[in-house]
């Protein structure tokens, strides 16, 4: 299973370099969220620093909706399911080799927007650098549900409208853990329990993904 | 029992319910501190429980035995859907009651408590559902779909069932018993509320039962008129 999910990793990874939607369009459109939503609050020094949290991971969550359906998308093309699926990979490790290349393009958009909180909501660099393990975590729930609701909806000719409708619900709990815990952190204290919940998330979910992803690749 | 479900249990389930609301507004008295608000909670408590715990739980079961290729079967399927659809209706009334029942004990129609907003996110989950059961698709593909994603969407029940725990928010704790059988309510109020219970699943599986055979004549008139068209091209190819 491990081998498999470093091959579906390494392709989709591959994928990503060669076509650069993370690089032109998934993290404009994170940059793009999160001035926005600075200029919903206004100019208010306090107002910007008290939603920074907030709004980063708003617009994170909004963000990796896109790419967990640019990440669905790429086995969406006819015949490409059915030609994975013949290689004989283990579907659990295609869940999480997709999971993983869609993780890493998490962090990198994590990345950027944490610079878009130094630069646009001034918030301090060294409490936010201490906020890396958890939004690591929220990342890590993000790719499992993102790449698992992608794989339901992936092929249909509404994927572009069902699929946030139905993974936004999903990834409730990972707004309110991760802004609970990252406001928190530039409080100067510890994200306390809402690490806890992004671990049983992500533990949850990609447990569920490696044992569900088989009957939605036959669906295909 | 077959006799039962199709003639008894609709009437049953009406009886049962005017019974209820028979006792809540008329026989019990008000409560000391809410007065007549408090009859609104003969209602929710007893949808909460039916769309949480009955629909949303046989519908996690039904989608977990079609997922089961030993089990496999396309009643499983039709019966997930339908209850999901009687569930979602439940919880959109229980949302509804207990804003009717928080606009006067709390001075608001909504609060961001733990609770509400993750039965809010129940609900929605579930008419994600229902939007993935109309995404027009080979029944096949629909079917094990929408059984993932029921499985996905019944994960959300338990953080409902214990956010009144886990959060301490305005919503109060478990309203009938308190550490097993020490019960909160008594007298009139306790079966009344016992009864709505009863009367709410005698109404939930009254509308289940109508659904699914609903989805199952659905299932055959589509295989009917495939069959005719099938008919009508040969024919065309014959002359």
């Amino acid at each position: 299973m491990w081998h498999d999910a470093a091959l579906v990793a390494g392709k989709d990874i591959r994928i990503e370099l060669r076509s650069r939607v993370l690089l032109w369009q998934v993290v404009p459109f994170g940059v793009l969220a999160l001035i926005l939503f600075a200029l919903a609050l206004g100019p208010s020094e306090v107002a910007l620093r008290r939603g920074a949290p907030g709004l980063f991971w708003l617009a994170l969550l909004l963000a990796s909706v896109l790419a967990s359906g640019r990440s669905a998308s790429i086995e969406a093309a006819p015949g490409t399911r059915n030609t994975v699926r013949l290689l004989g990979l283990d579907p659990g490790g295609v869940f999480l080799g997709k999971a993983c290349a869609l993780a890493l393009q998490l962090c990198v958009l994590g990345v950027v927007l944490e610079a878009g909180l130094l630069l646009f909501f001034h918030v301090d660099a060294a409490r936010l650098a201490t906020a890396t393990p958890l939004a690591l975590l929220a990342i890590a729930a993000l790719a499992a549900v993102g790449t698992l609701y992608g794989a339901l909806v992936a092929g249909t000719d509404v994927a572009s409208t069902l699929l946030p409708l139905l993974v936004l619900p999903a990834l409730a709990p990972v707004l309110i853990a991760g802004e609970r815990g990252m406001a928190a952190v530039l409080a100067g204290g510890g994200p306390g329990r809402w690490a806890v919940v992004l671990v049983v998330m992500a533990v949850v979910y990609l447990a569920v993904g490696v044992l569900l992803y088989g009957p939605l690749e036959e669906t295909s | 029992m077959t006799l039962f479900l199709d003639r008894i249990l609709g009437p049953l389930a009406l009886a049962l319910t005017a019974v209820t609301v028979w006792l809540g507004l008329w026989v019990t008295p008000p409560e000391e501190v809410q007065g007549d608000i408090v009859r609104l909670l003969y209602l929710h408590p007893a949808l909460a429980w039916v769309a949480l715990y009955l629909a949303f739980g046989l519908a996690a079961l039904a989608s977990a035995l079609y997922l089961w290729p030993r089990t496999r079967s396309e009643k499983w399927d039709l019966l997930a859907a339908s209850t999901v659809e009687v569930g979602v209706v439940f919880l959109t009334l229980t949302l509804v009651t207990g804003s009717l029942w928080g606009r006067p004990a709390w001075g608001v129609w909504w609060v961001w408590d733990a609770r509400l907003t993750s039965t809010a996110l129940l609900d929605l989950l579930f008419i994600g559902y229902l939007a993935m059961r109309r995404v027009p698709a080979d029944p096949h593909v629909r079917a094990r779909r929408c059984a993932v994603l029921a499985l996905l969407a019944a994960l959300d029940v338990p953080i409902v069932h214990y956010s009144v725990q886990w959060w301490n928010g305005l919503h109060q704790d478990a309203s009938v018993l308190r550490g097993g059988f020490h019960f909160k309510v008594h007298g009139s109020m306790l079966w009344t509320l016992g009864l709505s219970f009863i009367a709410m699943t005698a109404v939930f599986a009254w509308m289940v039962r109508r659904r699914y055979q609903i989805a199952v004549r659905d299932e055959a008139t589509a295989d009917a008129a495939l069959d005719e068209a099938l008919r009508e091209r040969r024919a065309e190819g014959v002359r």
